[in-house]
């Protein structure tokens, strides 16, 4: 019966409700989990205790949320709500309950586990760096639906709430008592005897201040709303994320009318939820998964990486690594190569730890090795020197007979094959590919590219690796540009067409950020630097059917590199790309766009034909998670096959008439 | 086997491996590296190269005159961020200028006893982050301003605050000064100058010798047993900064006398540098040389301490040095290399001064006959405190991996390091290039 929920009664009469979802490493309310509470709840009301303490088993944390497999399968609006009312009606009976209750968390809180811990009276967390407490519903193009809207902004004021709402980002221990989203944040010795604390002592409920509550007030909300609007707007169009505006709206409509916000929240989060927009971000949230999977291959565990290339890539994966807890050794050729590297290092740490302890250990995990000292003690040894084939070939020879037999020998090379780089080493299966993305600390993938004499093994380790620095491992076969490279540059390449053919490259920008990609492909190229682009477009002309423009070689040999030397395709000042305000052009974005994208996704169809990645979800994560490919849209794949295909097939029809090179035609697949 | 007259009773005391940090320059603001990050960025180069972990030593032992106010027991802090592991225990010894010496005895007399196998020794000193101090009038106003509730008392209180309240201790200068014949160290340098009649130019020359020695090391890559320094803002320091390639005995006649002022002849020119730095030693015994199969830079053979006048302290290695070969029946020839770091040029000058004066050998070195000369050549050939720079606490043990690197290159066999301990103390240790059997 309890396959769940275990409670147990303390000698001073409280229960201490136990949630342990049954096969599974993590908490997660699904319907079963949520119906099996409700009984609970009625056994509690029955039993009358001291109070009700609700906690975890779960060493990861407390609850990660709700079903979002289940919402996967929601297609019918009218399913959905009635799914949130249900939600709704259970969480408002522990809100009801006559004793008082206490949420005790730990480790991670995340959407539906936070709201039932709103629902409860008072909520204790742990202050280490693990707790996380958020609504980052937002992220799945939702926003909170049981109750989240309103007992957020009841209990910590609206705007703090709303902020949490809106950005999706998860609160430490530290922050969430000092918005008073928790009445107590302790040390992990402390955290029962806390919650027993607040039972017994019954303390008056957090409320928020006047100021807290002001902009709730009916007269000021349609001000606070146009603000936070605008606020929103810099993140997320609306046309591609509704979920914000949705929510602004929800509230700027019923907040402080409590029945009518619970009500509008089951209306609206579960139109939300049928859309779309939320199924191709629910669906990226899954593929997320899958990757993460991938990494679940192997029970490979590094310790030590040592890794060889002081330069940017090699530098920003050193201190990643050390980042994540590893004993890093970076070598380079002398002193001179390093500083830069651990001057860079030293950013990273303050920025993502902040406390100067912390900073000072990942600084003491890093060490600057120009001997080569770490190489014999090293669990994954990572080559990230510049893109010879010479050069990385007399570096293997070194370096193989120095490893330990155990030790993952890995490359981050962008553009040579992998049957090329190995033949010189005596055991050539042991060499994999470990393609980081640059920047090292933003994006997730990692792809994990294989010869066909690669050792598999040796391939499930290194994806293991990459998910043990939380990236996300992509297994990809060894050809020219891999995935990512090779999808993105026929794209890169037909803007820099389009350039020369006289559009401005911010309508160019502006076209593919409309289309919903992070950055328009002129400044991206600008950004990743011409010469590299150049010589990444050099590299994959010589196997594949693509036409390197004049304008980018030319443009490089007058040393306008880009970003890094100030002037590229754009001009910057302060950093900042100089771009004139799109007016003129507009009504073209939609077929400048179509032009560039479609060059994406017939060179992904390519690649899904001759087996690049396993499949089409996998080929939608990578140019996800590679490359920025509007999420919303579920992949390129995804959106081949649902952007009603007939549509499709006239735009890839006509656009193949016009466009004079690169066009292989391979969307019959 | 180490011969039965020494003070290291027992089994023989090894010296695998050692490293240093360059040393930095140290007047002004506080530097770049706390004195435990010194020490851990010298140590992990060298424990990275061994082949066993870190947490295979049985102790650190670090000298350190001052260290940081969040860094008590900074030996057992540096052990941690090496990764020695929690179980490897970690002690901190001061013995003023001789601490890093006095860290390598206590290490090598507990291999020699037995008790230890292998240890990181040394020292470390961030001289330029030496703390500075409120006086004892400013901690009593304080008291009570903590005690005062009312705005009125508040208020009259603040009205007490004398502006002679502010002025700091600083307790690099105390260090500097002797505390029970209350004369600086550079005093005591005019002492011997005085008394053993060494002239300006004496000094000067001396000093200019010993930057052209560095500069000919450094040209030669004879020091390689620095490693290079990473700041966090991405700062290199591969080099002593202490060294200064255009000097000449003219330039530096022009100083001012610094601590006798107007008259006296120590200037900052012709006086060690006040730097920060780090220098570590691996030492293991014969076992543990054995079970890693580690390579022997040199053997240490005996380690000895003396006492005498404050006043006269820069002449403690006269006075360490001379027990030393009186035990060991061996004369100045039988000593290839020397080190005796430089605390001021006019002390080394005085040292050899008083190691041939028959007079000096017969009243307080308990010798019938004087030493024989050291020869120059023989003595700090690439160069020393005054040119390299001399972190209080850490200067012990870069004379003795210095001479052991000096021993090896040369080819040479056995060695003396000494210095001289603010106090009125002497140090020395003799180190020789025998392997293990």
């Amino acid at each position: 019966m309890n396959k769940h929920w275990r409670t147990e009664q303390d000698q001073d009469g409280i229960i201490w409700l136990h949630f342990d979802q049954a096969d599974s490493s993590t908490n997660v309310l699904t319907i079963e989990a949520l119906d099996e509470l409700d009984a609970q709840l009625g056994e509690i009301e029955q039993a009358n205790p001291a109070g009700l303490i609700i906690c975890s088993d779960k060493s990861s944390g407390f609850i990660a949320g709700a079903d979002v497999k289940a919402f996967s399968r929601i297609t019918e609006t009218e399913e959905a709500k009635k799914q949130i009312l249900q939600a709704h009606r259970i969480f408002d009976r522990v809100e009801k309950l006559a004793c008082p209750t206490v949420a005790m968390i730990h480790g991670f809180s995340l959407g539906g586990g936070t709201e039932l811990a709103l629902a409860c009276r008072y909520r204790v967390c742990c202050d280490d760096p693990t707790t996380r407490i958020g609504l980052p519903e937002v992220r799945l193009g939702i926003f909170p639906g049981f109750g989240g809207t309103v007992r957020s902004t009841q209990l910590i004021g609206h705007l703090p709430a709303l902020n949490m709402m809106l950005t999706g980002r998860a609160l430490s221990g530290t922050a969430a008592r000092r918005v008073g989203l928790v009445d107590m944040s302790v040390p992990k010795r402390q955290l029962k005897v806390a919650a027993h604390h607040l039972i017994i002592t019954k303390p008056k409920p957090h409320r928020p201040t006047w100021q807290q509550k002001l902009p709730g007030n009916g007269l000021l909300r349609p001000l606070v709303s146009h603000f936070l609007k605008k606020q929103v707007a810099k993140q997320a169009n609306p046309a591609h994320y509704p979920a914000p505006y949705a929510l602004i709206k929800h509230w700027t409509k019923y907040a402080n009318n409590r029945k009518a916000m619970f009500a509008s929240e089951a209306e609206e989060v579960a139109k939300l939820i049928s859309s779309d927009t939320a199924q191709n971000l629910i669906r990226i949230f899954l593929l997320q998964e899958q990757l993460k999977a991938e990494g679940r291959k192997s029970d490979f565990k590094a310790k030590h990486v040592h890794v060889i290339g002081g330069g940017i890539m090699g530098g920003d994966i050193a201190a990643w690594c050390a980042l994540q807890g590893m004993q890093v050794t970076l070598q380079d050729r002398a002193p001179e190569f390093l500083s830069q590297a651990m001057g860079r290092a030293h950013s990273l740490f303050k920025k993502k730890l902040k406390k100067p302890l912390l900073v000072r250990d990942a600084l003491d995990r890093i060490m600057p090795d120009c001997k080569a000292t770490g190489v014999p003690k090293a669990d994954v040894v990572i080559e990230a020197i510049f893109e010879d084939v010479e050069a990385k070939q007399a570096l293997y020879a070194q370096l193989e007979p120095r490893l330990k037999k155990s030790a993952l020998l890995c490359t981050n090379t962008s553009s040579i094959p992998l049957e090329i780089l190995n033949k010189t080493l005596k055991n050539p299966e042991r060499l994999v590919g470990l393609h980081f993305f640059n920047p090292v600390a933003k994006m997730q993938l990692v792809e994990i590219v294989s010869a066909n004499n690669t050792d598999q093994n040796a391939a499930r380790q290194a994806a293991a690796f990459a998910k043990q620095i939380g990236r996300l491992p992509l297994p990809v076969k060894s050809s020219p540009g891999f995935l990512v490279n090779r999808i993105l540059m026929p794209y890169l390449l037909e803007a820099i067409v389009l350039l020369d053919s006289g559009v401005p490259g911010s309508v160019i920008d502006q076209a593919a950020t409309d289309f919903g990609m992070p950055m328009g492909p002129v400044e991206l190229a600008d950004t990743v630097g011409l010469d590299i682009c150049l010589a990444v477009a050099d590299k994959l002309a010589e196997s594949l059917p693509i036409d390197v423009p004049e304008r980018l070689r030319s443009t490089v040999s007058e040393g306008k590199l880009g970003h890094k030397s100030g002037q590229g395709f754009y001009l910057y000042t302060k950093g900042r790309a100089q771009k004139p305000a799109v007016t003129e052009g507009a009504n073209v974005l939609p077929e400048l766009a179509d032009r560039m994208i479609m060059c994406m996704l017939n060179e992904a169809v390519a690649c899904l034909r001759e087996e690049i990645v396993l499949d089409a979800n996998l080929l939608d994560a990578g140019v996800v998670f590679g490359t920025g490919f509007a999420p919303f849209r579920g992949g390129p794949m995804h959106y081949i096959a649902h952007e009603q295909s007939e549509i499709m097939q006239q735009r890839i029809k006509a656009f193949g008439e016009k466009a004079d090179a690169g066009w292989t035609g391979v969307m019959d697949g | 086997m180490v011969s039965a007259k020494t003070n290291l009773k027992g089994r023989a005391v090894y010296v695998v491996d050692g490293g240093r940090t360059p040393f930095l320059r140290a007047m002004g603001p506080p530097g770049s590296f706390h004195a435990s990050d010194l020490a851990v960025q010298a140590g992990r180069h060298l424990l990275a190269r061994q082949p066993f972990e870190p947490d295979a030593l049985d102790e650190v032992i670090l000298g350190c005159v001052a260290s940081g106010p969040n860094e008590a027991n900074i030996a057992r802090i540096v052990a941690l961020r090496l990764g020695c592991g929690e179980q490897v225990p970690a002690w901190t010894v001061q013995r003023n200028c001789a601490s890093a010496m006095q860290s390598l005895d206590c290490a090598a007399t507990n291999i020699a006893s037995g008790r230890s196998d292998l240890v990181l020794a040394g020292g470390t000193e961030a001289m330029s982050r030496h703390p500075i101090l409120l006086n004892d009038q400013m901690v009593t106003w304080l008291a009570g301003w903590n005690k005062a509730r009312s705005a009125t008392s508040t208020m009259q209180h603040l009205a007490h605050l004398r502006p002679a309240y502010v002025k700091p201790i600083i307790t690099l200068l105390c260090g500097l000064s002797d505390p029970v014949v209350g004369l600086s160290m550079g005093q005591t340098a005019e002492e011997l100058a005085w008394k053993f009649n060494i002239s300006r130019e004496e000094m000067d020359s001396y000093a200019a010798q010993s930057h052209q020695r560095l500069a000919a090391a450094q040209a030669a890559g004879h020091l390689s047993e620095i490693e290079s320094l990473y700041a966090p803002d991405g700062t290199l320091y591969t080099t002593d900064e202490g060294l200064r390639t255009d000097t000449t005995a003219e330039k530096l006649s022009r100083l001012k006398p610094f601590f006798d002022r107007t008259v006296g002849k120590v200037t900052a020119g012709n006086s060690s540098q006040i730097t920060d730095g780090a220098a570590l030693l691996l030492l293991a015994s014969s076992a543990a040389v054995k079970k890693y199969k580690l390579p022997v830079l040199g053997r240490i053979v005996d380690c000895q301490w003396a006492g005498l006048n404050p006043a006269h302290m820069g002449l403690g290695p006269v006075h360490a040095m001379a027990p030393l070969l009186q035990r060991h029946a061996l004369s100045t020839a039988d000593i290839d290399y020397w080190e005796i770091n430089e605390a001021f040029a006019v002390q080394v000058l005085a040292c050899m001064k008083a190691w041939t004066d028959s007079d000096y050998c017969r009243e307080h070195l308990n010798q019938d006959h004087p030493f024989d000369p050291i020869d120059m050549a023989r003595l700090n050939i690439d160069g020393g405190g005054i040119s390299i720079g001399h972190p209080v606490g850490t200067s012990g043990t870069r004379i003795v991996l210095h001479l052991l690197n000096i021993l090896a290159r040369e080819n040479a066999h056995r060695g003396i390091a000494s210095l001289c301990i603010g106090g009125g103390q002497g140090g020395a240790i003799l180190v020789d290039r025998q392997g293990e059997k």
